[in-house]
């Protein structure tokens, strides 16, 4: 009775030991794959089909169709070109600014939370909000920048139409919004870099600047890279500063004349206002595509670089 | 794709925190002493052109955020004259009713509490729970699962929104709150905050000590895990809140105006023919000032967190 017991026991020790640890694991993978995965793997069956948004459960085998006509068509070669564009204007200063004020912030420094703080608040306004607010103050005729602008002699810019300045005005909200979060991903890295390091740098005769690319920036490479990645993705899923910029019926085809129509734009418009998801889908899968691109010309890059140096 | 360069074991580098488990290493009173100085690694003090420039970071940080409530107590004649108003006018209480009742703010903003506190308790629990898992418990497969999950990081969720959209649809759940709740219960980033977390803070003995008191896992993550993982999951909860306070894409494409999220409901301000200015800002205040209250209150919290959380070079 009791050796019936006490194998019991062992048994379900062992039984918790093995399993408990996947059991725990389990509700993010079983979540993931259920709205992540399942529906990533779904788009590329979809994208095959003609699917139409008012009847969602006919769906008609088209082969490749819908690519063909996506490659043929002009205004995704545009919202390609106006993805990877913003993506630049949006990507590249912000990274930069951000290095910058990590810089700045590490520092020995008074009121350093307060810096820190502001710095993040922009993170906390939303997409909507920060877009409306700068929506207003890029306004043609009475907007403050260009109000601003107009004190130093420069002409009222027409930031809606204008494609380089409607693009410009989109990357800022982006800029504006992401450049404090990044500073403080950048200044965590900087701080865990080995004081002795830049003490040899300095008994080498290494001027400040110097010290900041030899040791500061190879010593949070790593951040660097991760911070690249998530601002990419970022970059190929713009779609709420682009939509609400254009101020409601202009927003989904990104401006009258699409100058600043997104890839994430250009998606919703398919299936949301032309609603045929199976056309949707092969945008979704274009810019997945897309993605990979990505990545796999930053890993050449970056080993490029790495075996330089 | 990148994510062998994201190095799984990060050093712990919290300003202004103590540690509650410090090791009394030379290596962990070498940290410590570091720690101690918020610009370890350089000892510069800041000089006046550091401060100017930090000012006007600031500024152009808070601005926009003090003009939205500028903006939002004039009126629309005055809001749409130059020079614009660079201080508060007396119409801020009118103006925030107003848009209140406009785009249905308090049903979005009920639908925001619910859809980010949701969210924000689930994420936390399942992250904690594997974070403990992949800290601490030995099992097979384990790198590789931690390597899918920082691998899933990289997965934008537009690429599956058409049969998510479908699914939902299906599953009778277009423009209902469980549609956007459900697909982010989970975060990739919060499994890998927490685990990076737990691996440091919670001693291994302690998780032996419960196993030879007969403690099954569960027990060890009640009684000990959850006590120890209090302040992390803290933060987690507070940039989990935000994020899913401020998401857009999904719950614009799977609700409508009838039942919006607050980011949605924003939308409706702007997109209509006649445009009040001073009303759009107002509806603009209404949806950050929650957030920005966060901010206030547990700024110095979320950004230690943040950084906390980050790679380590």
């Amino acid at each position: 009775m009791g050796e019936e017991r006490q194998r019991r026991r062992t048994l379900l020790h062992r039984l918790d030991v093995r399993g408990a640890p996947y059991a725990f694991v389990a509700p993010f993978f079983i979540v993931f794959a259920a709205f992540s995965f399942y529906p990533l793997i779904y788009t590329s069956w979809i994208s095959l089909h003609r699917v139409e948004l008012s009847t969602l459960n006919l769906m008609e085998w088209v082969g490749f169709d819908n690519y063909t006509a996506l490659w043929d068509d002009d205004r995704f070669w545009n919202a390609l070109l106006n993805t990877f564009t913003i993506g630049v204007l949006s990507t590249v200063p912000q990274l930069l600014m951000a290095l910058g004020l990590a810089h700045l912030l590490n520092y020995q420094l008074r009121g350093s939370t307060f810096f820190r703080v502001a710095a993040l608040t922009p993170y906390a306004t939303s997409v909507g909000a920060a877009a409306l607010v700068f929506t207003m103050l890029f306004e043609r005729d009475f907007g403050m920048i260009n109000w601003v602008l107009s004190l130093v002699g420069v002409d009222n810019i027409d930031w809606e139409n204008n494609k380089w300045a409607a693009q410009t005005a989109i990357s800022s909200i982006v800029i504006w919004r992401w450049t404090g979060y990044n500073a403080l991903l950048y200044l965590a890295a900087m701080q865990a870099i080995p004081r002795d390091r830049y003490e040899a740098a300095a008994i080498d005769g290494a001027s400040r600047w110097q010290q900041f690319l030899k040791v500061t920036v190879p010593g949070i490479r790593s951040t660097i890279v991760f911070t690249i990645v998530l601002s990419t993705i970022g970059a190929t899923q713009l779609f709420g500063e682009p939509l609400i910029f254009g101020q409601g019926p202009n927003g989904i085809t990104g401006g009258a004349d699409n100058q600043y129509q997104t890839l994430g734009l250009l998606l919703y418009e398919e299936g949301w206002k032309n609603y045929q998801m199976g056309r949707a889908a092969t945008v979704a899968w274009a810019m997945f595509l897309l993605l990979i691109l990505v990545f796999v010309v930053q890993r050449i890059v970056k080993r490029v670089l790495t075996r330089r140096t | 794709m990148t994510t062998d360069s994201i190095p799984v074991q990060a050093t712990d580098t919290r300003p202004g925190t103590t540690r509650k488990t410090s090791k009394a290493t030379p290596s962990g009173e070498r940290r410590r002493r570091l720690f101690r100085h918020p610009g370890a690694g350089r000892q510069h003090h800041a000089g006046p052109v550091a401060y100017i420039l930090l000012g006007l970071a600031a500024l152009v940080s808070l601005f926009p955020l003090y003009w939205t409530m500028v903006a939002a107590s004039t009126d629309n004649t005055r809001v749409t004259q130059t020079p614009p108003p660079f201080l508060p006018g007396p119409h801020l209480l009118e103006n925030l009713g107003k848009a209140w009742e406009d785009a249905a703010l308090g049903k979005a903003m009920l639908n925001s509490l619910i859809v980010a506190g949701v969210i924000a308790l689930s994420t936390v629990l399942f992250a904690t729970l594997a974070g403990f898992a992949f800290a601490k418990l030995r099992f097979k497969g384990r790198n590789i699962l931690l390597m899918l999950v920082i691998g899933t990081m990289m997965v934008p969720p537009q690429l599956g929104v058409v049969p998510l959209f479908m699914m939902m649809t299906e599953l009778g759940w277009g423009q209902k709150l469980p549609a956007v709740i459900f697909p982010t219960l989970v975060s990739a980033v919060g499994v890998f905050f927490m685990r990076q977390y737990l691996a440091e803070a919670l001693p291994d003995e302690l998780v032996e000590a419960g196993r030879v008191d007969g403690a099954h896992s569960l027990r060890i993550f009640w009684s000990i895990v959850l006590p120890i993982a209090r302040p992390p999951m803290a933060v987690l909860f507070m940039i989990t809140f935000v994020h899913a306070w401020n998401d857009f894409f999904w719950p614009f494409i799977v609700l409508d105006m009838t039942n919006p999220t607050v980011p949605v409901a924003l939308t409706q301000l702007s997109a209509g023919y006649v445009r009040d200015q001073s009303l759009i800002m107002a509806g603009a205040l209404l949806g950050t000032l929650p957030l920005l209250a966060l901010f206030v209150v547990f700024g110095r919290q979320i950004v230690g967190g943040i950084m906390q959380g980050a790679v380590k070079g």
